[in-house]
């Protein structure tokens, strides 16, 4: 005879006892109990379920496995179980079915799935070319009539993205003069060079620091926002909506947004330009001794125009690279809300990425043309 | 059994403020051990809000709210993980985590609230899933791989995996079409009589408010305006109650419900 809390065997009259409750939260405590018990190998075993106390579908399907567990050795007879304890049972046995246990995911080997990613790349990358295709010729075909009521939404793009991004920018610019000044003055103290601040700084934030920065503190803050305000909009069903009553979302939302940035981008280089120079002056001012005076008057005669000149103009390539892939990965975003957040990530980084990928080739450019 | 007659929800001289206007003024509602309970009311009228009010996500101005007992809007975090082990809720947007397969989705609760190896807890998830008449093959997908009503199936079997003895259903058959919505109506059915379930709806779907619903509450006017039984819910002479239900659609819904 073995006694327990949840059930009491009688080896003799092979009658098992089911007690208290048959629940999920006793679940361990059942099982252990259950599997302990020695059986008779021969004759036939009664299940008592006459003062079980609760039976929840965990119990059942521990009861019910046991029972295909030992049904070749012996016959198993349930007994004295209430109608719903019984139907219970009876319910999970069915839905246990066939046995097969969770089936596997199958998950490609290493080849495949680099094959499979680089035919999807080629896919976006041919995706990409369409809709760039796609914009252009909306673009010439809005060109006949181009105020046609298009000025107010590059208006309130050149808003959000330009004018409510000054304060940010002009203080992340503030900064990076400073640091790059710090940086800078470190070396030329040491030989006693402290003037030449003037013209590292200026050529450094001018053409190198001024747009590239500008251009990726951009990515993040108004790339992203095109893609999740697309995004959520096609979700919407809203991009659908304008299809139908014969206004292409390219004409109302994409190109004036382009416009708006690749309007917007330079000025806010020029203004990334002004407060880098003027955080770079005040730290050469306050760590090597260069006044603001002396450093106002040497500036225009040691930075060339052609500083100012080839910087910005690469801001309006950075604006068609940051607008273009923030507004194709807004209208790729499908089904679900969370497709906008991995576009979202999506946008940012490739903008980033072809921002440092385009400097690169300026850069390459510039040195072959000796500017 | 004197346990059927035990109320699981009592809710007494409800309150709620939300933005400029009371949402409820003063609803009252008790309901009993395994009964199907409907609540109606048109748009506006509160369903959601006291639902909303049910499972915590929103406290109430005034009143009291009592589930198995336990008084809610003063309990303490433990009185509310026992409460919240003992319910399953079914969203109305199905509320399925995205990033886990729809099995892990349904073993989720049970990997947060039980000690059992990971073996019983996989068969006892997908047990739910074949209970709510999924396949096992679809318990490996991602919930965006699944239909409407088989994302809808898989979130019930989510809600009743901890065997709760109450479930509440915000619109469980919105946005299926009428077979599957009318499979769904069975299924709830069939749950009640197996596991011992009380259930909560919050529905606007007339079919199954006839089908399945033991007795069904209307909200109105920031109240409960009448709780009783479907046939003699549509017989009130309450002017809102009657215009709900006296539509052609509630005309259909009721002939085809006395035709079955």
């Amino acid at each position: 005879m073995t006694e327990q809390a949840v059930l009491s065997y009688d080896a003799d009259a092979q009658r098992l006892t089911c007690k208290g409750e048959w629940d999920l939260l006793h679940l361990t405590q059942i099982k252990k109990a259950l599997y302990q018990i020695q059986w008779k190998k021969t004759g036939e075993l009664t299940v008592d379920g006459q003062v079980i106390q609760k039976m929840d579908s965990a119990g059942a399907l521990l009861l019910v496995k046991w029972r295909a567990l030992h049904a070749n050795e012996i016959a198993i007879r349930f007994e004295n179980f209430s109608q719903e304890h019984d139907d219970l049972l009876t319910m999970v046995a069915k839905e246990r079915g066939a046995e097969g246990g969770i089936p596997e995911a199958v998950k490609p080997p290493f080849l495949a799935r680099v094959g499979e990613n680089s035919v999807q790349r080629l896919i976006e990358f041919n995706a990409y070319l369409i809709f760039v295709g796609h914009l252009t010729y909306e673009f010439l075909r809005i060109l006949r009539k181009p105020f046609h009521g298009r000025i107010q939404p590059i208006a309130s793009a050149i808003y959000s993205t330009g004018y409510r991004a000054l304060p940010i920018i002009g203080l992340l610019s503030f900064m990076i003069g400073v640091v790059i000044a710090y940086q800078m003055g470190v070396q030329l103290r040491d030989y006693g060079a402290n003037i030449y601040i003037v013209n590292f700084l200026g050529l450094s934030i001018l053409r190198e620091f001024g747009p590239l920065i500008t251009a990726i503190m951009v990515a993040g803050r108004t790339g992203s926002a095109f893609t999740a305000q697309l995004g959520s909009m096609k979700i919407n069903e809203e991009i659908d909506a304008l299809d139908t009553m014969g206004v292409t979302p390219a004409e109302l939302l994409i190109i004036p947004r382009i416009i708006g940035l690749f309007i917007v981008l330079p000025l806010l280089t020029i203004w990334a330009d002004f407060f880098g120079t003027i955080g770079g002056m005040m730290m050469a001012n306050s760590m090597l001794h260069v006044s603001p005076d002396d450093f106002i008057l040497r500036f225009p005669q040691v930075i060339p125009l052609k500083a100012l000149i080839l910087g910005l103009g690469k801001a309006p390539v950075f604006a068609l690279i940051i607008a273009s892939i923030g507004c194709f990965e807004g209208m790729r975003v499908k089904g679900s809300s969370e497709s906008v957040g991995v576009n979202t990530t999506k946008s940012v980084v490739l903008s980033i990425f072809f921002i440092i990928v385009a400097d690169a080739i300026f850069s390459v450019i510039f040195s072959e043309l000796d500017l | 059994m004197t346990e059927r007659t035990t109320p699981i929800i009592e809710i007494s001289h409800l309150k709620t403020h939300l933005g400029k206007h009371w949402v409820h003024q003063d609803v009252n509602l008790t309901v009993n051990s395994h009964e199907i309970m409907g609540i109606v009311g048109g748009s506006g009228s509160g369903k959601t809000t006291l639902l909303r009010a049910m499972l915590g996500l929103l406290k109430p101005t005034a009143g009291s709210i009592r589930l198995f007992g336990c008084e809610l809007l003063t309990a303490s975090a433990e009185t509310w993980l026992k409460v919240q082990r003992r319910w399953g809720v079914l969203f109305q947007q199905n509320a399925l985590f995205s990033s886990l397969t729809v099995l892990e989705n349904v073993a989720f609760p049970l990997k947060e609230h039980t000690d059992l190896d990971l073996d019983s807890i996989n068969e006892l998830a997908l047990l739910k899933l074949l209970m709510v008449g999924l396949n096992r093959d679809d318990a490996v997908k991602y919930p965006s791989e699944l239909s409407g009503g088989m994302q809808k199936r898989a979130a019930l079997a989510r809600a009743i995996v901890l065997d709760p003895e109450l479930i509440f259903l915000d619109e469980p058959t919105a946005g299926l079409d009428p077979h599957l919505a009318s499979e769904l109506d069975e299924l709830i059915i069939a749950l009640r009589r197996t596991m011992g379930l009380t259930i909560v709806i919050i529905t606007h779907d007339l079919d199954t408010l006839w089908r399945v619903t033991d007795r069904v509450a209307f909200l109105g006017q920031g109240k409960v305006l009448c709780v009783d039984a479907m046939d003699k819910l549509v017989k009130q002479p309450d002017p809102t109650i009657h215009a709900f239900f006296s539509g052609a659609r509630g005309r259909v819904a009721e002939a085809n419900h006395n035709c079955e």
